[in-house]
């Protein structure tokens, strides 16, 4: 009884402490002078609102889930020992799931179809070079982190990879180092597809052995080493100053003549098709053996190989095809607009990192879906906040999401399963799926 | 029992009982005598095992064979090396010494050292763990559907553009676990999560995984540990229904009454090393297996007195 006023306690903390931090900025000769002006501002009513409107939630959800479930859960079924019947039955209802489902998806397909249409230029750019590609970026991750429950915090790597690999073909004047022919970008897709699932091999090979933290700290530093190198090698890469001048796509084949410029629309939509191909794909991957046998590893390595899986073999796929997604992604990126080092440093890492937290990891509308909150976030606090106050905003709202949602927003059933799980103490899996591991190695 | 050897096992029990190479693969199996073991068709050969892990010793020389279609049952006061000799075999511990050989058919030995878990696996040696190790967020028939699709050769690309070959295995695979769960007698849990079901239908899950492998040696890790009376019969029939088929089945168990109505042979361990090894009957008499159990001597009192009693 008594953890109701603390948790509203905590939450009005909570909405001081975020006061603060996002008021006016103080100065050595009074340091507190800053912290009681945000706190005697008018602002203070709207964070002390949002804190107590945490709590009701808080407080109240549960009891209302409780309400809905009691009302909408249907009868529980009696189990006959008949397997066909049970089989028959389990697919009447996975048709059931499969028909909500596309239902689901076509209406998010519409509105995203309809979105663009509607929103300012800015907002159109936003939507494809924030959430687009972050979303394409967050779908390739979510195999790495959300399928076979490996940490990698170095993937924006492969981004990077992709980019520079557009501009040393598709360009001879974007970097000082090129290619000494000219390719359309188009033809440089397959390339850096393969060059970044290239490199995802050369590093997972040796460090796919490491366990979780280890992996996660030494994929850091891959990514610190693109990122500085981009950086640094003024004679090949063109150092900080970036690459200019990288062609915009444009098709020309079988008498269709069709260049992307610089209308963000198209764009869009090209982008909308890949992200959706990609979702699809990826589903069905899961569904496969392969899914399958990632999810055994991130669920019990031990168990796994005992079981025959290949683990290491079945991690470097899933680590090449992240990999390559985001080369894939570098591609478009850089054939949209002027890109430098900045775009691939650690914060962009965990930026995709915390996307598919955020929205679910395994999930792959979930991962999506975070794309779309927190980009869109990012957006929406543009010209409100001042930039360096921007990621107070999203640690706060991805911490009060791990709190209270730590299966992200859309979360996928197994993954659900196994949070649920883990907390109730069973298996091997914890908050990020990687197997304890149990075997010392005489 | 020779310091540092395990007595050679396997052959020995030939003179008693009547279980052993049940429709195993040699045509008119003849039952070897004991001066004839190197005719004798292996499934599986143990050679002077030793696993020492800092100043610990689990293994101290263990030299074992078992031979084709035969269940043997390996017993010992906790501790003995039982578990760490299946991690040997299996490859989930590399021995510091010693060689497993492997015969999946018997024109074809394979050596098993130094073999990752997944290529012993497929070479055809399937487990079971003494602590349950189920996939808990995976259904029971995506359990089993691991341990058959790790056989299967489409790739991602066969899975993402869903080709016939690709949908034909998957309902393969559906199937054979559907035929497995049966086996064990989880049809009707099929696509319950694994972590729900009772304890006694988790072991029989995991013994089904295990038999999607494929196997033609099986590894059972205490599978009646915890289960009740009732549930430790409907075990023991599972067990005899995998071995009339033809099955090897090594298995680690505690319940005497158990090892004794089931096993062909049986090997007893203590402090890493073999101490005897032959019929249940010649084992329930043999002295230093009494002596073990009744932890007469430095053993301490608490190496398994109620199984000792079992045991008589
Ligand atoms: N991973 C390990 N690390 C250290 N010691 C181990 C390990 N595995 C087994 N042992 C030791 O080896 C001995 C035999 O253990 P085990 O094989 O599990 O016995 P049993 O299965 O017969 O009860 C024990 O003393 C145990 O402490
Ligand atoms: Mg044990």
């Amino acid at each position: 009884m008594s953890a109701r006023p603390r948790t509203l306690g905590a939450s009005v903390l909570l909405g001081l402490l975020a006061a603060v931090v996002t008021g006016p900025t103080g100065d050595s000769d009074e340091p507190l002078r800053a912290a009681w002006d945000s706190i005697a501002d008018v602002r203070i009513v709207l964070f002390l609102g949002l804190a107590v409107a945490l709590w009701l939630v808080l407080v109240l959800g549960p009891r209302l889930r409780g309400l809905v479930a009691a009302v909408t859960a249907p009868p529980r079924r009696r189990l006959t020992a008949a397997t066909l019947t049970m089989t028959a039955r389990r697919s009447v209802a996975a048709a059931g799931r499969r028909g909500r489902t596309v239902a689901v998806g076509g209406g998010l397909l519409a509105v995203a179809v309809v979105a663009p249409l509607v929103v300012s230029t800015a907002a159109q750019q936003s939507m494809v070079n924030d959430i687009g590609i972050y979303a394409l970026l967050a779908l390739g991750l979510n195999v790495v982190v959300g399928y076979a429950g490996l940490l990698d915090l170095g993937y924006i790597a492969f981004f990077a990879i992709g980019a520079y690999a557009t501009a040393y073909f598709s360009s001879s004047t974007a970097m000082p180092w090129h290619a000494p022919f000219v390719l359309n970008p188009f033809f440089v897709f397959p390339i850096a597809l393969i060059l970044a699932a290239l490199a995802g091999v050369v590093l997972g090979a040796p460090t796919l052995r490491l366990r979780g933290d280890y992996l996660a700290i030494v994929t850091l530093g891959f990514g610190e080493i693109i990122h500085l190198v981009a950086n640094n090698a003024d004679g090949i890469t063109g150092g900080a100053r970036g690459a200019f001048g990288v062609p915009h796509l444009s098709v020309h084949l079988a008498g269709v003549d069709y260049a992307w410029g610089i209308d963000p629309l198209p764009y869009y939509y090209l982008l909308l098709v890949i992200v959706v191909g990609v979702m699809v794909a990826f589903g069905r991957l899961e569904r496969s053996r392969i899914g399958r046998s990632w999810a055994a590893i991130r669920e019990d390595e031990i168990a796994a190989e005992a079981t025959g899986v290949a683990t290491l073999r079945m991690k470097l796929l899933a680590f090449a095809l992240g990999a390559s997604v985001s080369g894939f992604a570098g591609v478009l990126f850089a054939s949209k607009q002027f890109f430098n080092p900045q775009s691939f440093s650690l914060q962009a890492s965990f930026f995709v990192v915390a996307v598919v937290i955020f929205g679910g990891m395994g999930s792959r509308l979930g991962v999506v879906v975070g794309a779309v909150v927190l980009q869109g976030l990012a957006f929406y606090l543009r010209d409100k906040v001042q930039p360096a106050d921007r990621y107070i905003y999203f640690g706060a709202v991805i911490v009060v999401m791990m709190i209270f949602r730590p299966q992200g927003l859309v979360p996928s059933r197994r993954r659900r399963r196994e949070i649920e799980l883990s907390e109730a103490g069973v298996g091997a899996a914890d908050s990020l799926g990687s197997a304890t591991p149990t075997v010392v190695r005489p | 029992m020779g310091a540092g050897f395990g007595r050679v096992f396997g052959g020995l029990g030939a003179s008693s009982t009547s279980g052993g190479g049940v429709g195993s693969a040699v045509p008119g199996a003849r039952r070897p005598g004991p001066g004839e073991d190197a005719a004798a068709d292996l499934v599986v050969e143990a050679r002077d095992l030793c696993l020492r892990f800092g100043g610990v010793t689990s293994l101290d020389g263990v030299s074992l064979r078992q031979r084709r279609g035969e269940i043997l049952a390996v017993i010992g006061p906790n501790g003995a090396g039982k578990t760490s000799l299946f991690n040997c075999l299996t490859g989930a511990y590399r021995p510091q010494h010693g060689t497993v050989t492997f015969w999946p058919t018997p024109d074809r030995p394979a050596q098993l050292v130094g073999r990752r878990p997944h290529a012993i696996t497929r070479l055809g040696v399937a487990r079971t763990f003494q602590n349950i190790r189920l996939f808990p967020a995976l259904t029971a028939l995506e359990n089993v559907q691991v341990g058959i699709e790790m056989r299967q050769r489409y790739g991602p690309l066969s899975a993402v553009l869903g080709l016939p070959s690709a949908r034909r295995a998957e309902r393969d695979g559906v199937r054979r676990a559907l035929e497995l769960l049966d086996l064990v007698g989880l049809a009707h849990r099929a696509h319950e999560v694994a972590a729900s079901l009772p304890y006694g239908e988790q072991r029989r899950l995991e013994i089904a995984r295990a038999l999607g492998t494929g196997p033609s040696l099986l590894l059972l890790d205490e599978p009646a540990a915890g289960t009740n009376p009732a549930e430790k019969r409907d075990l023991a029939g599972l067990i005899g229904r995998i071995a009339a088929t033809g099955m090897s089945v090594l298995l680690i168990e505690h319940d005497m009454g158990l090892v004794m109505s089931l096993a062909t042979s049986v090997a007893v361990l203590n402090f890493g090393r073999v101490i005897a090894c032959g019929t249940p009957a010649e084992v329930q008499r043999d002295p230093a297996v009494i002596e073990a159990y009744l932890g007469v001597g430095d053993d301490g009192p608490d190496a398994g007195g109620a199984t000792g009693k079992e045991l008589r």
